[in-house]
């Protein structure tokens, strides 16, 4: 390895590729790649169909330009859509049967699933690339009638809850890149919870992107049926690319009557080098509906990856009496740009909705709050609570909050709190006099800022969350 | 313990220090006392390492130049700045944020860090000891402390680390009676043969409580006089316009 690969691969801990051989299909969008894409994952006909009026639709629609960070114009004809490790093609019955390399991957990051699955109790359904290799804990969860799989086999298998619930949160014509997602998802995860059940243990995927150049386009579909519970927890890293990798997820929530769902990220991908080059686009669709009365929706993420994070985890609150909440944390550093935030559609009467956002600016980066909190005539005695904080790292960074404000019902209440403030050099001082070094200090005052949205995390995640806070940091301060 | 000579120290293109010499000795107490702007916060900083100050003369700690040492180094050597003004730092519990700065100087000096249990059972017999309420100690770092509280902190931040060299600038200013006596306390029941405090003060009122083997008045960058215990108490007499 040349000295100049060498640092680039210390620079991002999770910098390197396996060379496990891949399927593709061939580069470029078109009806033939997506009946590619249907055919290999063993599609019935009305799911090829689906993929195909997104794909027409797709067709006469542009790509939204109204967000704050700008990017090259992306040449959709020039990627992969479909990208499989060979080994996915006989499946593993079991961990033993996985490919070795894959195991030697997981482990270099940190997530040795032998381990894991002795450790307390977090069931992992793997993506490498695009395809599901591994599923554990199965029968724990089947015992409860519990569904945890790929998506492309809850297609094959479950396809009734499939088609009563895939794109009823987020429609295919809802925008571009949910419309194309829609058109040539390849995976992601299904997750369906029965009646009254309360699901035992924390849902896990790890995503992780490998072939170059491959468009990675997740679907994960979360349906929790009456009066029950579950806590999803989703964490990326990536390998490091040269080039622009994008990434155009969709996840629909939807909850029921008196039934929860948790929904936690860690995104830690490729956010490209110190002078901005390269790093994934992570333009991603997130939407839950509180479909019943009494349900709740909870975001949490920690964003911290990615050259450009572009999305807007949201709640539609149907049901009366609903509870939406978002918490975020949105680290950029160097050159990586965020516009996120949340949309809080309150539809039923006394619903609630809660916003806590923190966004770190360091190095060159550029960092935007944008959030919607939209109450109808009907949604009366709703409330909103925002609270967006701002933190600046140096000088050349940018911090921005973009609250929209809609409020039909006069019998509702919106708050809207907001801080900017930069790191201070005498808190810094106080903390090295202490002992502590520079990188120790800066940790320790960020975590102390995102607090309130590190509590909002399972155990599982806390701790490595708190380390990535740090480490995403490493460097800023002179 | 401490050698400063010809000590010079200049910030934003400003000589502050103007050829300072101090000498202590392990196990000694020495008191500065200057007026406003002599220089006494800018000594505290400079012997904690505090960015952004020009230096030059000699600067040396147990045997080693300071010089070059940034301030979490030596602070993990052992010199400790109780702060005349000490940070807010919100969302920081101010038990966990102590546990993390014990642990960092500890292991800076290859001793073994204490677990959460070990670390608590110490904090509470310092507490007790300087009869300070812990419960300052579960809330956020010093946010929303009171003046007497955020020094108190300071004083049993010290107590913990348990540092060879404390430097205590103006500890005592704004302190009631009581919280004088807390801070003196825990000055005086650390004294021992291989510990030497400096205390910043302006008022001779600290040294009440803690007895100093020796005085200096600081003035225009360098200490214009030294004696003993008895210097301060002229001083309070006479005011520093009679210095010379």
């Amino acid at each position: 390895m040349k000295q100049e690969e060498l640092k680039k691969v210390k620079d991002y801990k999770y910098g390197f590729t396996t060379d496990i051989e891949s399927i593709r299909a061939p580069k470029g969008l078109n009806e033939e790649v997506i009946k590619f894409i249907s055919k290999i994952k063993k599609e019935p006909k009305w799911m090829l169909d689906w993929r195909m009026k997104a794909f027409n639709r797709l067709k006469n629609i542009k790509e939204p330009n109204w967000q704050k960070p700008k990017y090259p114009k992306i040449n959709y004809q020039n990627l992969y859509y479909y990208s499989a490790p060979k080994s996915a093609k006989d499946k593993p019955k079991s961990l033993d049967e996985v490919d070795p390399k894959l195991i030697e991957t997981y482990k270099k990051l940190g997530i040795p699933l032998k381990e894991q699955e002795k450790l307390a109790g977090v069931a992992v359904d793997a993506v490498f690339d695009s395809v599901s290799v591994a599923t554990t804990f199965k029968d724990k969860l089947t015992e409860k009638g519990i569904i945890f799989c790929p998506i492309s086999e809850a297609i094959q298998k479950h396809p009734d809850l499939v088609k009563k619930y895939l794109g009823s949160v987020i429609p295919i014509t809802d925008h571009y890149f949910a419309t194309l997602n829609s058109a040539v998802f390849t995976d992601g995860s299904f997750v369906y919870i029965p009646e009254g059940v309360r699901c035992p243990m924390e849902l896990s995927t790890y995503f992780r992107i490998n072939a170059s150049e491959t468009g990675q386009f997740e679907r994960t579909l979360i349906i929790a049926d009456k009066g029950s519970y579950v806590s999803y927890l989703e964490g990326c890293t990536a390998p490091m690319r040269d080039e622009n990798q994008l990434h155009a997820a969709n996840v629909e929530l939807v909850a029921l009557d008196d039934a929860e769902i948790k929904y936690s990220t860690v995104q830690n991908w490729y956010p490209g080098d110190k002078d901005g080059k390269g790093g994934i686009y992570n333009f991603v669709t997130k939407r839950g509906i509180c479909r019943g009365k009494n349900s709740k929706i909870s975001w949490t993420q920690v964003e911290t990856g990615s050259a450009i994070t572009w999305k807007y985890p949201s709640c539609i609150l149907q049901g009366d009496n609903s509870v939406g909440e978002f918490y975020s944390i949105a680290i950029t550093n160097n050159h990586q740009k965020a516009d996120t935030g949340t949309k809080m559609i309150h539809r039923g009467k006394n619903t609630k909705s809660k916003i806590i956002s923190k966004g770190i600016s360091a190095g060159k980066a550029d960092n935007t709050y944008r959030g919607l909190v939209d109450i109808s005539k009907k949604a009366s005695n709703s409330r909103n609570y925002t609270q967006c904080d701002s933190l600046l790292m140096g000088n050349k960074c940018g911090a921005h909050t973009v609250p929209y404000i809609k409020n039909k019902n006069s019998s509702s209440t919106v708050e809207h709190e907001a801080t900017t403030s930069k790191i201070n050099e005498e808190q810094l001082y106080y903390c090295n006099q202490r002992g502590l070094n520079q990188e120790e200090a800066v940790g320790l005052i960020v975590n102390g800022f995102c607090k309130e949205v590190l509590q909002q995390l399972p155990m599982e995640f806390a701790v490595e969350a708190q380390k990535l806070v740090g480490i995403s940091l490493e460097g800023s301060v002179g | 313990m401490l050698e400063i000579k010809n000590l010079k120290a200049s910030i934003n293109n400003r000589t502050i220090l103007k050829g300072l010499n101090l000498s202590i000795k392990p196990g000694e107490v020495h008191a500065i006392m200057g007026p406003n702007g002599s220089g006494k916060s800018t000594l505290a900083n400079v012997l904690s390492g505090k960015n952004g100050y020009e230096i030059s003369g000699e600067l040396n700690f147990q045997g080693e130049s300071l010089k070059e040492i940034p301030v979490e180094e030596r602070a993990q050597k052992g010199i400790f700045l109780a702060f005349q003004y000490p940070l807010e730092i919100p969302g920081v519990n101010t038990n966990n944020f102590l546990k993390t700065s014990l642990n960092s100087i500890l292991k800076a000096k290859g001793n073994k860090e204490l677990d959460t249990l070990s670390f608590l059972k110490l904090v509470k017999e310092k507490s007790l000891e300087l009869g300070i309420d812990e419960k300052i100690l579960s809330r956020q770092l010093n946010v929303g402390f009171s003046g007497g509280e955020k020094k108190k902190n300071e004083i049993l931040q010290m107590k913990i680390l348990n540092p060879s060299f404390s430097i205590l600038d103006e500890t005592d200013s704004g302190l009631d009676i009581d919280a004088l006596k807390v801070i003196a306390n825990g000055v005086n029941s650390s004294r021992d043969k291989k510990k030497s405090f400096l205390v910043i003060t302006h008022y001779q009122r600290l040294l009440d409580y803690i007895k100093p083997d020796f005085v200096h008045i600081l003035s225009d960058g360098k200490i214009v006089k030294t004696g003993c215990s008895e210097l301060a108490e002229e001083l309070e007499k006479t005011g520093y316009k009679n210095l010379n």
